[in-house]
This record gives C-alpha cells, sequence and structure tokens, in this order.
C-alpha cells in the first residue's frame, strides 16, 4: 500500500506543477491546492501509516495499551489544512477581484512591465 | 592625537545641527579648524627634527589587531603640515569663493571629514587602521567631486573617481591583510622589524601587486590616471586641496611608508620606475595639448605624482630626499596655481588658456602670485623649484649600469614639458593685451588672492633660504623613509656641474617651448584623435560591456512572466534534489515495509487519480473545481483509512467550504482558454513529471529511514496525564503547543479580514482601467 500511496504522492505533486506553470490563475490556484494535499500526504506518510489505530486513548484507560498511529503528522497536517484553507479563501477572493477589474484570467494581462531606462 | 584625528569628524557632525549659521559671514570660521591643527602640529617639530617619533596607543577591537595607533615621524609629520597648512588656506578661501552657495555648510563638512581622514590615513600606523582611513578619503572625495550634484558630469566624474580609488582601495585590503598576516603584526612600525622575512616570503609578489593597485589608482598612475582630469568637475577650492596636496599624494604616502618594509628589491623598484616613468613623461605630453587651465594643472599634477612614483621606485637616499621636497615644493606651487586658477574662473567665468591674457592689470598680486609659483614650477634658481629638481636629477644620475642615461633623460623631457604647462597656467592669463571684456573684473576679498601669495612667496622663501625646512622637516621625512637618520643639508648652489647644466638645458628648452608653442585649440583637437586609445576609452567600453551584458542577463531572467519564473525555480530545485539523491548512491526503489492492500484503498486511490486527471485536462472550470473536491474527499478516506479521525474531519469540512467559495465566486467566469501550445505543454508536462519522480523517489527513501519517536511516544504517554485529554491529536494542539495554535487563529483572522475587505471593496468607476 505504501507503494501505491507515494506513487499518488509523486502524481499530486506532477499535476500541482503542471498547473502552476498554466497561464490562467485558477490553475495557478488549483495547482496550489494539489501541490498542497500532495505535501500533507507527504507528512503523512513520513510518520508511518497505521490502519484503524487512531491515537485516542480507550475511555477506560489513562495510557494506550496497544500500538497507535503516529500524532504529530496528523498534528501538522491539521495545521497545515487551516492555513491552506485560510490562503486558497483569500486567493480566490483576490482572482475574482482582479477579474473584475481586468476582465481577464491570464496571468500575462496582469503584467506591466516597468517602463523604465536602464 | 586621537583627538587631532577625530576633530575632524566631531565638527563635519556638528555642521548638521549647527551648519547653517555658518553660511553668511561667519563662514570663515570654519578654518579654524585646520589652522589650530597646523598650530598643533607645527609644535612637534622640534621633537622630530630631533629624530623623536610620537607615538600613541589605544585599544579599539584588540582581537583582530585593529587599534588606533598613531605613529608621528618626520614623513607623517610632513605630510600633516601639508594637510592642516594648506587646508586652512583651501578653507579661508572657499568662504568668498562659495559666498552664498546653497550648500556651503555641507562643503565645510565634507571638507573636515576629508581633512580628518587624510590626517588619520598620515598618522595610522595600524594599517587596517590606515586603510579605514583611506577608504574614508575615497568616500568624502565622492562627496567633494560631486559637489555640483544638479551637473551630469560632475556626478559622473565623481562615481569614476569612486570607483577607481575604491577599487584599488579593496585590493590595498587585502594587501595590508596579507602583510599583517604574515608579518604577525599589523604595526608599521613592527613590520619593519621584520622585513626579511616578508621580503623573502613567496608571497612578496603578491602583496606588492595588491599594495601597487592601491597606490596607482589612488596617486592616479598611468593607466588609472584618467580619474583626476574628471576630477577637475568639483568646484576649484577642492581641486587644490584633493589634487594637489592631498589626496592623490596618499598613494605616494603610502609607498613611501611603507619603503621600509616592502621596499629596495627588483620586484620594487621596477615597477615603479616603470610605471612612475611613463606617467611622468605621458601626462607632461599630455599636459601641453590641453587649453582648460584646470586640465593644464590636472594633467602636470599627474606627470608630478608619476615623478614622485619614480623616486621612490629608485630607493636610493637622494632619491628618498629629492621625494620629500618635491612633494613640499610640488605642493607649494601647485596649490598656489589652482587657487589662482580659482580666481581667475570664478571672475572671468571661463578657464579657456586661449581666451584669457593680460589680466595681470586687474589682478596684479594674483599675477606676481602666478609668476612666482611659474618660476617655482619650472626650477628658476632662488625658487624652492630649482632645489627640487636639482635633487632629482641628482637622483636620477646616481643609478648604476646604464640606468643613469634613460632616467635622467626621461626626468628632462618630462621638466620641460611640466615647466611649459607651469608657465601656460601662471603665466600666461597675465601677459599680454587685457581684452575688452575684462577690463571690468574688480580683485575680489582679500582671502581669495592672500592664499595663492602666501603659498607662492613660501615657494620662494624656501628656495632662497632652504635651511628652513631642510633639517627641520625634509631630513627626518627622508629617514623615515629610510629607517635610518640622513643629514643632507639643501644647497642652492651645487657648483659648476653636470646636474646645473640640465637644469640650465631644461629652463632653455622649456622657455623656448613657451615663446613658439601657442596653446590651441587645434592642438586639443589632435590629442584627442588618440582617445580611442587611452585607458578611460577602454575602460569605459569595457564596463559599456558589463553594463549592456547585466542589461540582458537581467531582461532574460527577469522577463514579467510568473510562469517562466516557476519554471526555473522547478528544473533548478529537480536538479538540486536529484543531485542529492543520485550523488549519494545506493537508492532505494521500493518502500522499506508494505502494508497488505485492500479493495477499499485501491478503489479510493484510482478515484484520486481519475480525479487528478480530470483536474488537469478538463477546459470547463466547474468540472475542474468539482474534481479538486473530489480530490479532498479522497484524501479524506485515505486519513479515515489510516487512523487519522481529525484530519478526516478537517479536510472534509475545509474541502466542502473551498467548493462553495469557488462556485460562489468563480462560477461566471467563462471556460478555461487553452493558451500554450503543443511544445509548451509537453515541455511543462516533462518538467512536472521528472519533478513528481523525484519526490516519489524522495518518499521511498525516506520510508526506509528509520525515525526516532520520542516525541511521539512523550505526547501519548502523557497526553492524558498531564493535560487531561484522551484524543492526543487534540491535545497537541490545544495544549502542548497551545500557543502555536493561537497564532494559527490570528493567521485565519487576518486572512477573513482580507477576504470580506476584497468582497466589499467597491471600487470608483476611474479605477477599472
Amino acid at each position: 500500500m505504501e507503494l501505491l500511496l507515494v506513487i499518488l504522492l509523486g502524481v499530486l505533486y506532477a499535476a500541482g506543477i503542471f498547473m502552476l506553470l498554466r497561464r490562467s490563475m485558477v490553475k495557478l490556484l488549483i495547482g496550489l491546492i494539489l501541490l498542497g494535499n500532495g505535501a500533507n500526504l507527504m507528512i503523512f506518510l513520513a510518520g508511518g501509516i497505521t490502519r484503524g489505530k487512531p491515537p485516542v486513548i480507550d475511555d477506560a484507560a489513562k495510557l494506550f495499551t496497544d500500538i497507535y498511529a503516529d500524532p504529530i503528522p496528523q498534528a501538522l497536517i491539521l495545521t497545515a489544512i487551516v492555513i491552506s484553507f485560510g490562503l486558497q479563501a483569500f486567493a480566490i477572493v483576490l482572482l475574482k477581484r482582479v477579474y473584475v477589474l481586468i476582465n481577464s484570467d491570464d496571468l500575462d494581462d496582469l503584467n506591466t512591465p516597468e517602463e523604465e531606462d536602464i | 592625537m586621537l583627538f587631532a584625528v577625530l576633530a575632524g569628524f566631531i565638527v563635519s557632525i556638528l555642521y548638521i545641527p549647527f551648519g547653517r549659521f555658518l553660511k553668511g559671514k561667519l563662514a570663515g570660521l570654519a578654518a579654524l579648524l585646520p589652522i589650530s591643527l597646523f598650530a598643533y602640529f607645527v609644535s612637534f617639530i622640534p621633537a622630530v627634527s630631533d629624530g623623536q617619533r610620537v607615538t600613541f596607543h589605544q585599544p579599539w577591537v584588540p582581537s583582530l589587531g585593529i587599534n588606533f595607533d598613531f605613529h608621528l615621524d618626520g614623513l607623517s609629520l610632513l605630510f600633516s603640515l601639508l594637510i592642516t597648512g594648506i587646508g586652512s588656506l583651501v578653507f579661508l578661501y572657499a568662504a568668498p569663493y562659495l559666498r552664498g552657495h546653497r550648500y556651503l555648510d555641507r562643503f565645510y563638512a565634507y571638507l573636515s571629514l576629508f581633512m580628518a581622514a587624510m590626517l588619520g590615513v598620515v598618522l595610522a600606523d595600524n594599517v587596517l587602521l590606515l586603510f579605514i582611513f583611506w577608504e574614508l578619503t575615497s568616500i568624502s572625495s565622492f562627496f567633494l567631486i560631486g559637489f555640483n550634484n544638479d551637473n551630469a558630469a560632475s556626478r559622473k566624474s565623481s562615481l569614476i573617481a569612486l570607483g577607481v580609488t575604491g577599487g584599488g582601495g579593496f585590493l590595498l585590503m587585502a594587501g595590508l591583510v596579507l602583510m599583517g598576516h604574515l608579518s604577525g603584526s599589523y604595526s608599521i612600525q613592527a613590520m619593519v622589524e621584520t622585513n626579511e622575512y616578508l621580503k623573502n616570503h613567496v608571497l612578496y609578489g603578491l602583496i606588492l601587486l595588491l599594495v601597487f593597485a592601491g597606490a596607482f589608482t589612488k596617486s592616479a598612475q598611468f593607466p588609472f590616471h584618467f580619474w583626476l582630469p574628471g576630477a577637475m568637475k568639483a568646484p576649484t577650492p577642492i581641486s587644490a586641496y584633493l589634487h594637489s596636496a592631498t589626496m592623490v599624494k596618499a598613494g605616494v604616502y603610502l609607498l613611501a611608508r611603507l619603503y621600509p618594509v616592502l621596499g629596495g628589491t627588483d620586484y620594487w623598484t621596477y615597477p615603479l620606475i616603470i610605471i612612475g616613468g611613463i606617467t611622468m613623461l605621458y601626462s607632461a605630453f599630455h599636459s601641453i595639448f590641453r587649453t582648460d587651465l584646470k586640465g593644464i594643472l590636472a594633467y602636470s599634477t599627474i606627470s608630478a605624482l608619476g615623478i614622485l612614483v619614480f623616486l621612490i621606485g629608485i630607493g636610493t637616499p637622494q632619491s628618498l630626499l629629492a621625494a620629500s621636497v618635491f612633494i613640499l615644493v610640488h605642493a607649494l606651487y601647485k596649490a598656489s596655481l589652482f587657487l589662482i586658477t580659482g580666481v581667475i574662473d570664478h571672475e572671468t567665468g571661463t578657464r579657456d588658456i586661449t581666451q584669457l591674457a593680460g589680466l595681470r592689470k586687474v589682478l596684479f598680486p594674483l599675477a606676481i602670485a602666478g609668476l612666482l609659483a611659474a618660476l617655482s614650477s619650472a626650477g628658476l634658481p632662488f625658487t624652492f623649484g630649482f632645489i627640487g629638481k636639482d635633487l632629482v636629477y641628482e637622483a636620477t644620475l646616481h643609478t648604476d649600469g646604464v640606468m643613469p642615461i634613460i632616467l635622467t633623460a626621461l626626468a628632462v623631457v618630462t621638466n620641460i614639458f611640466l615647466l611649459y604647462a607651469g608657465l601656460l597656467a601662471g603665466l600666461k592669463p597675465f601677459t599680454g593685451q587685457l581684452p575688452d571684456r575684462y577690463q571690468r573684473i574688480h580683485l575680489p576679498s582679500l582671502l581669495m588672492w592672500a592664499p595663492p601669495l602666501l603659498l607662492a612667496l613660501l615657494g620662494i622663501a624656501f628656495g632662497a633660504f632652504p635651511a628652513i625646512a631642510d633639517a627641520s622637516l625634509l631630513n627626518p621625512a627622508a629617514s623615515a623613509m629610510i629607517n635610518k637618520p640622513i643629514d643632507t643639508p639643501l644647497k642652492i648652489w651645487h657648483g659648476f656641474n653636470l646636474v646645473l647644466l640640465l637644469s640650465g638645458l631644461t629652463l632653455a628648452l622649456g622657455a623656448f617651448l613657451y615663446l613658439m608653442r601657442k596653446p590651441s585649440a587645434s592642438g586639443l583637437d589632435w590629442i584627442e584623435r588618440f582617445n580611442n586609445l587611452s585607458p578611460k576609452h577602454v575602460i569605459s567600453q569595457l564596463t559599456h560591456y558589463v553594463r549592456h551584458f547585466a542589461i540582458r542577463y537581467t531582461r532574460t531572467l527577469h522577463n514579467g512572466l510568473l510562469r517562466v519564473y516557476l519554471l526555473r525555480i522547478v528544473v533548478f530545485a529537480t536538479l538540486l534534489l536529484a543531485f542529492r539523491l543520485f550523488a549519494g548512491g545506493n537508492i532505494y526503489l521500493l518502500p522499506g515495509y508494505l502494508t497488505p492492500l485492500s479493495v477499499y484503498e485501491i478503489a479510493v486511490v484510482c478515484i484520486l487519480i481519475a480525479a487528478i486527471y480530470l483536474t488537469v485536462t478538463s477546459s470547463s472550470r466547474l468540472t475542474v473545481v468539482v474534481a479538486t473536491s473530489v480530490i479532498g474527499y479522497g484524501m479524506c478516506l485515505l486519513f479515515v483509512f489510516y487512523s487519522a479521525p481529525d484530519l478526516a474531519m478537517t479536510q472534509f469540512t475545509i474541502d466542502t467550504l473551498t467548493v462553495v467559495l469557488f462556485v460562489l465566486v468563480l462560477f461566471r467566469l467563462p471556460p478555461f482558454l487553452n493558451f500554450a501550445n503543443r511544445g509548451a505543454r509537453i515541455r511543462d508536462w516533462v518538467v512536472a513529471a521528472t519533478f513528481g519522480a523525484i519526490i516519489t523517489l524522495i518518499g521511498i527513501q525516506v520510508l526506509n529511514q528509520s525515525f526516532d519517536d520520542a516525541v511521539s511516544k512523550f505526547y501519548g504517554d502523557n497526553a492524558y496525564i498531564l493535560a487531561k485529554g484522551k484524543n492526543v491529536v487534540n491535545v497537541i494542539l490545544v495544549d502542548f503547543r497551545g500557543m502555536d495554535t493561537l497564532f494559527e487563529i490570528v493567521v485565519l483572522s487576518i486572512a477573513a479580514i482580507g477576504v470580506f475587505s476584497l468582497l466589499k471593496l467597491k471600487l470608483k468607476a476611474s479605477e477599472k482601467e
């Protein structure tokens, strides 16, 4: 299973990079989301995957008696998901704003090269 | 002594708050600083002429060997007196010269700064301290040369001067550090003790090269001489101060100061003789073609500097004495000529030698000064210049082998040209018929005509009575260079000998040249034709090419297309990661352990890959958004399978919110346009796929590493005991790392404020353009 997930990880990264390299702003944003998912998966995998043993202590016990999934990657990913949501929300609204202003989704239309004599 | 050096810095700072009070009639008060310093240094003359050396030590950064070590011997004293003495006159002179100038206070602040830096250079015993002051002179002279900062040519000249002297200073620093490192001490006096070690070291040649680079750039030696004529764009008092007496002599001072440490070998002698010789002849020849008074003076100054370097190169006691005499001779007559030129420029508005004539009728005291300075520069008997020139010939004649003939011939030819240049600058404007347009000129204030006259008279006084200066000042200066006592009284009359004959020959030929040749614009045009070969032209061409290269380079790298930047970053990162990955050898191709597969999981991975494919290829915006959300939910399922319920919940919520937001905000946008052509798409695919493959490989390597789970165990063991929580992930977030979560909330709030304000922002019609 790890092999499958590692390949999925590569696919997510590749797709994310490909989308980042497009001219459309929406695609750029989607690329960011894909990369974010890829990064989360990377962290998750690096901690090792454990099936069906969430890091929650039994009601009756005070300590873990069984093996349990590593809680640290989960805490990290949780933070990452929330923060990337903040980023995405802001980017989406910004994109909308840009679209209203210049009526285009093309990144090249945003270019106003500095016309100064070097 | 520390205070004497730092006084200029302190005063220049005081100009910031109090400078505006000095702009009016009180401007001359600024001269109090150099005058009092001059008096201070004069008080050292008796002690120094007795052969004493005054030292001062104050630790600054002892751990790095940088200390305020000052050392006053004959050489330093000669320079200190020149700096403060001519400085006093220039300070006085500038008050009427720049009367009412908007930046007069700034001018005095720069000048004080410069003077202090120069004093630091000539008094410092620690080479690093010397270097600091050295650079300060470059920087303050940058401000002084570019003082007329509304003039483009002036700004350019100051940049060139800074570039040349700063570049040389950089090399000099390397040389000084190398010297200090090898000899184990940064004190020049200590280096003198260990000079044999330095001279026999393998790196001796390199040290010389670096030190010469510093001295040659500062003292405007060929081929770095071109900054000096350019620096004539500065107001004339500055040219008089920087370019006759002080800054350009700093390089000469450095060579003289380091002579006992590094000098006396063939590697020292020949480069200095050759470069000094070329410089003195080349620029003396150039000076006779100039028609601008300051141009003439600039080139003859370069030539004089060449002579000094040449003399230090010869390195016999006679030549070093000749050098110290010539430093004083030249400073006196050249500063005087510069100040005279300043008055002429100030009163007539031109410095063109072909326009000026007969000014003796209106500027009589200056005509006297000009005559005396020109005579001293010509080296007529009973002027100080005569003694200087005699000593130069004496020095060149007393060398070994065939050298005397060549060197003496070189010196004679140079002196003939210099004589001509001196007469041109000091005599020509005052002789002949006064043109009508200059009839109404009046003599300027005393402060403007007295300083040049005083300097010129001093030139005569030292010449007529050389005993005033020889034992008290000049012999100690020369003995400081050679590091043993010298006691050679200067004589006016040497008897009938070869030197006298040469002097006479020089005078006759120079006077003949002056009578026969009239300066003209056509001569200037003729010499300008060779400009393409001049070092200045070559170097400015070089900088031109560098600049174009830089522009092209920037335009290529910085072309304003985000995707191109990203592409480069990704390719570079890929190469770097690949290098790191493959350079280590030993790559795992399979994860170290595999958990068994289950049908659900395979199904989820398949769905994910299909969704990714759809996201990337679909041209419908809505489809892409939906496919992206499928990816999110797929991730959510993976989290569920692998024991991360909190992650699954968060991912589910967030993903739903993102989709809603996306659809609400963006659903009206048109379908994607496909901008890229086929080639670009293929290229991007290759790049992206390679990067993905590298990431996969890295993932596999990671899965082959065992890792330390001490921290995880700590959280697992203590979640309930310390924090009374059973969900470990929650406990980490809200308890163990509660502060981080607080900041995360802050970040989210900021994002929320941003989103809100962007949505509420109403644009005016004008801003929609």
